[in-house]
């Protein structure tokens, strides 16, 4: 008997291993799934440089809202823009990288309706990959609207008070939250029957969570019910998390906080979606 | 006539295995049963040619052997595998090709080749060699760096192929492999099919094409419905039908019953009229017969326009057995030839 035969030479004019004599296992080891993992990641990392428009939400989109809302609130909100950019760049950071968590539902809807899924169903990879390649691939995209909001913000002359490290420990902090949040998206992606139709519930969930969270304003003229909403919002602890970092260079409550929060919301949604995926692939 | 629906037997081949076995497969969707009962087997090494309209449940029984449906009821074993129990076993053995070009659109035919062939666990440095070996071999070589957007019907359908032979599964699906194809690619895409079944390869392709299951296919499976109608190779499908088909056309259309009548008496089958122009086809088993009949008709003072003898074609085993496999012979046929008729115009 000889082992499966995919030896790098052959060619297809070579002699096909009859399919009796080949010794062949019927599962894949974690290394292999870590290995298509990554693969798939490269995948969409191709797909972005093939389709750039696709990073129109992590690269245009922080520009605009960074200029808009600072020089439109700025003088309204803090009396000048100096003193508004510690408020409102982890705002900003926060806001465009959640919504660009929503995307990883939307694409991976798309993904999951095109030909190609079939091949992937077909071939001997682990089933998760296809899933857990979109996400890890999806990080990237995080970490461009990261950089590209700090980058505007220091161009308009943000002073971070907490220092390189501060801001640093904050970006990553917001990644992950927002890596977490994409298993929401990804179970809708997952169960729902259109892309856009992901693109609505996600929105739908997503806009008042960012402007409730006093990500763009200081909360404390708001009507108190809507204090209270806003103080168990979620992103309010991710937002204040991040300016204490960025501001302050304090890891505090709210950061291990939101770090829980985001390991709850992948406890529970992970198991979800990699069900319901699994089901579908 | 031969009993259609039986299994004859494999002699040549029984000695290398089976590469599929599957039995009273069944899938439903709703209450539609795509699938219903459907028994295959293909030898190792052969061309295996499923047969049907559309609708008719091919692609659904193909992603059942493929692992990608889960099939409601019976069994299914590749090279002895079972597909549900042992899925990841089957599919090291498989390569398939759909319907539908399945490689991804956005990037290049290189690209495509890459990522798949890492994905088969080949290393960085092996992918890129493979992938260029295929696309020299399918001749996409220059096209390779292009985005599929570009790509014509022809090339997504060799790159789909290619594709699926990265790591040379001894068993190959094609669904409808020549769909939507021009002449010429679907002969070029015929040659690469023989090319594969001569290194070595099974393969098992649907096709709503007769001329293609004539072509390519060792045996060949009907499907209707969801089921198997008839099974056998493309000549003793042939054979069911009759050796060959006696056409007549007559002088004066009120004669067509007499000859109904003579021809009952002399050939002893049914014959089937078409509604126009007095054209009547019957199916001729015995050359011998014919003289007879002829005279019979000179006796009774028919007179003839036209007279022809016709080979079957497989539409004729095709569209006798799906089309209309529940009504009587006589009508059966008669609307089988109408409807020929039809497809000719």
């Amino acid at each position: 008997m000889t082992t499966t035969t995919l030896s790098p030479k052959a060619t297809t004019e070579s002699p096909i291993v009859p399919g009796a004599q080949r010794t062949l296992r019927n599962r894949v080891s974690i290394p292999e799934t870590v290995s298509h993992t990554f693969t798939m990641a490269y995948r969409g990392l191709l797909k972005i440089k093939r389709t750039p428009e696709q990073l129109f939400d992590v690269t245009l989109q922080p520009i605009i809202f960074t200029v808009m809302f600072v020089y439109i609130f700025g003088g309204a909100i803090s009396g000048d823009i100096q003193s508004y950019l510690p408020i409102i760049i982890p705002g900003i950071l926060v806001q465009t990288v959640i919504t660009g968590s929503i995307v990883t539902g939307v694409q991976l809807r798309e993904d999951m309706d095109k030909g190609v899924f079939d091949r992937f169903r077909s071939l001997p990879i682990a089933r998760i990959a296809p899933l857990s390649g979109a996400l890890l691939a999806d990080t990237l995209r995080y970490a461009i609207a990261t950089t590209i909001t700090l980058a505007m913000g220091f161009l308009m002359g943000f002073q971070p008070g907490g220092g390189a490290g501060g801001v640093v420990v904050a970006a990553l902090l917001v990644i992950a939250c927002a890596w977490g949040l994409s298993w929401i998206f990804a179970f809708f992606g997952v169960i729902a029957r259109t892309a856009s139709s992901v693109q609505g519930i996600s929105m739908l969930v997503l806009f008042p969570l960012t402007f409730l969270s006093g990500a763009f304003a200081p909360t404390d003229t708001m009507p108190d019910w809507l204090q209270t909403v806003v103080a168990y919002n979620p992103v309010t602890h991710l937002v204040n998390a991040a300016r204490e970092l960025m501001n302050t260079g304090v890891f505090g409550a709210d950061a291990w906080l939101t770090l829980l929060g985001a390991a709850v919301i992948v406890a529970v949604f992970a198991p979800l979606t990699v069900k319901a995926y699994m089901r579908k692939a | 006539m031969v009993d259609m629906t039986t299994f004859t037997s494999h002699d040549t081949t029984a000695g290398r295995g089976w590469a599929v076995e599957a039995e009273g497969l069944v899938k439903t969707f709703g209450s539609n049963r795509a699938v219903d009962g459907v028994d295959l087997r293909v030898a190792t090494g052969t061309v295996y040619g499923v047969l049907g309209p559309n609708g008719a449940g091919k692609t659904t029984t193909i992603s059942m052997l493929a692992t990608l449906l889960r099939p409601d009821g019976g069994t299914a074993r590749i090279f002895g595998h079972d597909v549900q129990r042992e899925s990841q076993v089957v599919r090291q053995l498989i390569g398939v090709t759909g319907q539908y070009a399945s490689v991804d659109e956005t990037l290049s035919a290189n690209e495509n080749l890459y990522l798949f062939s890492r994905l088969h666990g080949l290393s960085g440095a092996a992918s890129r060699r493979k992938s260029a070996e295929l696309l020299e071999e399918f001749g996409l070589t220059e096209a390779a760096k292009r985005p599929l957007k570009n790509f014509s019907g022809g090339m997504r359908r060799r790159l789909d192929l290619a594709a699926s032979l990265i790591a040379q599964p001894p068993l190959i699906f094609l669904d409808e492999p020549t769909t939507g194809l021009d002449p010429r690619t679907r002969i070029q895409m015929w040659e690469t099919i023989r090319r594969l079944v001569s290194s070595g390869s099974t393969v098992l392709l649907t096709t709503q094409y007769l001329d293609e299951a004539d072509q390519l296919a060792d045996r060949i499976a009907v499907i209707d419905r969801g089921r198997v109608v008839a099974e056998g190779t493309a000549n003793e499908l042939k054979a069911s039908v009759g050796e060959s088909t006696l056409e007549l056309r007559l002088a004066s259309v009120s004669d067509t019953d007499d000859v109904r009548v003579a021809i009952q008496r002399v050939l002893g089958v049914a014959a089937s009229v078409s509604p126009e122009a007095g054209r009547i086809t019957a199916p001729m088993n015995n050359p011998d017969l014919v003289t007879e009949l002829l005279v019979t008709l000179r006796d009774e003072g028919i007179r003839l326009a036209e007279m022809s003898v016709q080979k079957p074609t497989l539409d004729e085993v095709f569209l006798t057995l799906t089309g209309h496999g529940v009504e009587s012979d006589d009508e059966a046929e008669s609307a089988a030839s109408a409807e020929l008729e039809g497809s000719r115009a």
